[in-house]
């Protein structure tokens, strides 16, 4: 099975991130070596949803120039991480519904505005769920 | 000949081409070419009523078509449409 590898450097971003958002759900890109799957660094992007506690969203083209600036140092966008503010790290039916596949969604769960889990899901060709892809942190 | 750039990760369903050439005269047209060349990206693009998803969009040059006249949009020859998703999710 294909697992996802996320340098330290890139985690402690992605979870400084999640705790400075909570409780509202953060969000960002996540780019590396998609040949290696390897996140090597973490790109926060502003959550237009952050007067909720439950959504995120990032308008396309925001994001599509955060790719490109990315892409043009060299980095492959691997996906996007967001947080789940004192909920758990399993994927939810809208996160499935907004979701593409060959695109890596790391979600880490806040708990009291501490960040414990993180899990990697990808979305089947179908649809249809999620699928968990194992996390390792080099 | 119009053009439509299609997502990286979308690729794999429409040839691993990162660009495909359309026919048409309107967003709807030649998205309908689009999709009869490469049925697989279909589900990806619309929901189960047909509709285009939620948090796909797609621009001709700088413009959303939503701002413009949605699919019915006109479409030049030589235009250059872009499909690109937001990112949305989150607790319900």
């Amino acid at each position: 099975m294909q697992v996802l590898t996320i340098s330290k450097s890139a985690m402690a971003t992605l979870k400084a991130h999640a705790t400075e958002g909570f409780p509202s759900e953060v969000v960002g890109i996540m780019a590396g070596d998609s040949s290696k799957n390897l996140v090597s660094m973490v790109k926060p992007l502003i959550n237009e949803r952050a007067d909720t506690n439950n959504r995120y969203r990032v308008n396309g083209l925001i994001v599509h120039r955060a790719s490109q600036a990315l892409e043009a140092e060299g980095f492959d966008i691997l996906g996007y991480y967001h947080s789940h503010p004192n909920h758990p790290s399993q994927y939810s039916d809208y996160d499935r519904d907004h979701a593409l596949p060959n695109l890596s969604y790391v979600i880490v769960s806040v708990m009291e505005g501490h960040p414990e889990t993180v899990q990697s899901w990808r979305l089947t060709e179908d649809r249809s769920q999620m699928t968990e892809e194992p996390v390792q942190i080099v | 000949m119009a053009t439509f750039e299609i997502p990286t990760p979308l690729r794999p369903y429409a040839g691993d081409n990162s660009v495909v050439t359309v026919t048409g005269e309107t967003v709807a047209e030649v998205l309908a070419d689009l999709l009869s060349q490469y049925p697989d990206l279909e589900k990806h693009l619309k929901d189960r009523k047909g509709n285009l998803r939620s948090f796909v969009n797609i621009y001709l040059g700088d413009e959303d078509i939503r701002a413009l006249d949605g699919l019915d949009t006109e479409v030049e020859v030589e235009d250059a449409l872009v499909i690109i998703p937001s990112i949305a999710g989150g607790l319900l």
